[in-house]
């Protein structure tokens, strides 16, 4: 009796994997990129004044206020949530002190091509951004962004999208990017993803499940139910599939979910608890750790399925591993030496070197995707975010917490996000740090939030 | 079929204040409790109500030695824990339909992946011992908490000390 039922869990495990999932999530829509007519381009007046750069983001116009998906008041009201959200992306950066649409003069559809320059030259605003929104016969709507300099009262760049009306929020996170590249230098990463594990529940008793929202936190979304606990995810190149750890058959396991079927299966068909699931850049293979007989180690499988190869094969705890932009080499911890160190090797597996010599144990190292940084938690004490150099030199703390842990990059390479656990209660949350680790903020989430994981710009 | 016979046997007698969830039949025939294996086992006879099976008759019959504890980012089975596993060792030998999963765990101070490879490392370093007095490895099953799963809720060493542990579970 007792042997069948056994038996029968076991057959069950795929529909039973399946089971502690919730619907799945809609597919994106596309984001079209259009050409804007005309224009100039022309250089920032002050590239001295950085953090002190205002930029004036009044509400987009519409050319006519028509009923949309995508704003129960219309193209209108849209426009005003648009330069909000903008708003909002530019905020807390260290580089811009955005305003508005709120008590912003509100620029007619002409205006936009044509700013009224006496009503912006008298406010504390360097920048003028100006967009409009159109709703089409089918219902997509067409976006337009422009970035100008007030005092050469000079357009500095211009872009639309075409966007299906639920994915509005995109174009405004795509208007923000342009506004952040063109005045920064840097690469884009406001429309982008966040997968992490949302937390409730007692200390002794935490339910886990998988998450994933804009990096703004918008169209927040649980992918678990929380039956089992979800941890550690990791969002594909393409955003199509995740990778996390689920104990839905009881044990530790890694899975890849695509969220296209909402169907998972099993990273690697094997009885032994499998952790740590990383991606390569260019989605093509799986990192994974397995531990066997209590001795892990990472292997690598193509993510389209394949044999797995075992890449460490020293005594003792080899986990995580994060690929350079390059593929080329990963960069993974082991406690070889006897505490938590990290490592660098080829991505074959050969040429492992130990790049972490400064005191304390150092764990869970992300590489930028610039390539120029490895992010990692330091431990001495206290646990908190730290960056060095591919060779371990240049240590800088970003974080100075009870308990920091986790970095993972925005996809620029600028910023990276950790979660914060607080003593005693042991809640967690998000954070995110430039990498001057003097602006720190706390990303809203509905619940307790841990194990962070930022997808890369959006296409 | 041994292991009905087992449940069967030890039920007799208790089975009033057993309240136990394991479908135990109605009618207890009494003469079967002389198949009762191991009687000359150095273990104490078991007192309380739990049956065979559970986790409780487990407990009380290794006298609460289900859970062994380590230091800090160690797995080692030091004379404290060997004792305690012994004890464990003893029960399993005396009943031998028993298996049991041990649950590895590790304290909030360490990073997530880390805690789980250090619980797994832990629930192997107990079942080895086992293993290593003679229980078979296939009635040990291992799974790592990590650091998901404190006993203790507090952030001081003594609750920390308190979630490094190593749990044996009897799988029912």
């Amino acid at each position: 009796m007792k042997k069948l039922l056994v038996l029968f869990t076991f057959l069950a495990a795929a529909p039973l994997a399946a089971q502690d999932l919730g619907s799945a999530p809609p597919p994106d829509g596309q984001v079209v990129t259009i050409e804007q007519e005309g224009g100039l381009t022309g250089s920032v007046s002050d590239e001295s004044e950085w953090q002190d750069l205002g930029i004036a983001i009044p509400g987009f116009a519409t050319d006519r206020d028509a009923p949309t998906a995508a704003n129960a008041s219309g193209t209108a009201a849209l426009g005003k949530e648009l330069a909000r959200v903008i708003t909002a992306d530019l905020k807390n950066n260290g580089l811009f002190k955005p305003a508005g649409p709120d008590g912003l003069p509100q620029p007619t559809f002409p205006q936009i091509t044509a700013p009224s320059w006496p009503s912006w030259s008298n406010r504390s605003a360097e920048m003028l951004v100006h967009g409009y929104v159109k709703a089409g016969p089918d219902g997509r709507l067409t976006v337009g962004c422009y970035l100008y300099d007030v005092a050469l009262q000079n357009e500095l760049v211009r872009a639309g999208w075409v966007v299906p009306p639920r994915d509005w929020r995109r174009a405004a996170h795509k208007c923000a990017d342009l506004v952040y590249s063109r005045l920064s230098g840097e690469s884009p990463f406001f429309d982008s993803r966040i997968a992490y594990i949302a937390e409730t529940g007692p200390k002794d008793n935490r339910t886990k499940r998988l998450a994933i929202m804009d990096s703004d936190g918008a169209n927040h979304r649980f992918i678990t139910t929380g039956r089992s606990t979800a941890l550690t995810p990791r969002y594909s190149p393409d955003y199509r599939r995740l990778l996390y750890l689920s104990y839905v058959d009881g044990n530790p396991r890694i899975y890849v979910y695509d969220i296209g079927t909402g169907k998972q299966t099993l990273v690697t068909q094997s009885s032994n608890p499998t952790f740590a699931p990383r991606w390569s850049p260019d989605g093509r293979w799986i990192l994974y750790s397995m531990a066997i007989a209590g001795n892990t180690d990472i292997y690598r499988v193509p993510a389209n399925g394949g044999p797995s190869v075992r890449l460490t094969t020293t005594p003792g705890i080899d986990i995580g591993g994060s690929y350079s932009p390059d593929g080329r080499k990963i960069v993974f911890e082991s406690d070889r030496s006897g505490s938590q160190q990290i490592y660098v090797m080829d991505a074959d597996g050969s040429n492992q070197k130990r790049i972490s010599f400064f005191g304390g144990r150092a764990a869970t190292p992300e590489w930028s995707p610039r390539g120029d940084q490895i992010a990692f938690t330091h431990i001495a004490g206290d646990f908190r975010i730290a960056v060095m150099s591919p060779s371990g030199g240049s240590r800088r703390y970003l974080t100075d917490s009870w308990q920091d842990e986790a970095p993972t990059w925005a996809p620029n390479g600028r910023i990276v996000q950790f979660f914060r656990t607080e003593r005693g209660s042991g809640r967690t949350s998000l954070w995110q740090v430039d990498l001057t680790g003097r602006n720190e903020r706390r990303l809203a989430t509905p619940a307790d939030a841990s194990d962070p994981a930022w997808g890369p710009i959006l296409p | 079929m041994n292991r009905n016979i087992v449940i069967v046997a030890l039920v007799t007698g208790t089975f009033a204040l057993a309240g136990c969830k394991t479908a135990a039949p109605k009618q207890l025939p009494p003469q079967q409790a002389t198949t009762l294996p191991g009687e000359t086992d150095s273990l104490p006879p078991v007192e309380t109500g739990a049956a065979l099976g559970t986790q409780a008759h487990f407990e009380n019959a290794v006298n609460g030695q289900n859970v062994v504890y380590f230091d800090t980012d160690r797995y080692n089975i030091d004379s404290v824990d060997a004792a305690a596993l012994q004890t464990q060792a003893q029960y399993l030998m005396r009943y031998t339909n028993i298996s049991v999963t041990i649950e590895g765990h590790a304290d909030e101070r360490g990073t997530r992946d880390y805690n789980l490879a250090l619980g797994e490392r832990r629930a192997n370093a107990a079942k080895n011992y086992l293993v290593g007095l003679g229980i078979p490895a296939s009635r040990v099953g291992t799974v790592s908490y990590g650091k998901e799963r404190p006993v203790a809720t507090g952030s001081d060493e003594n609750s920390w000390a308190r979630n490094r542990r190593a749990v044996t579970v009897v799988i029912n």
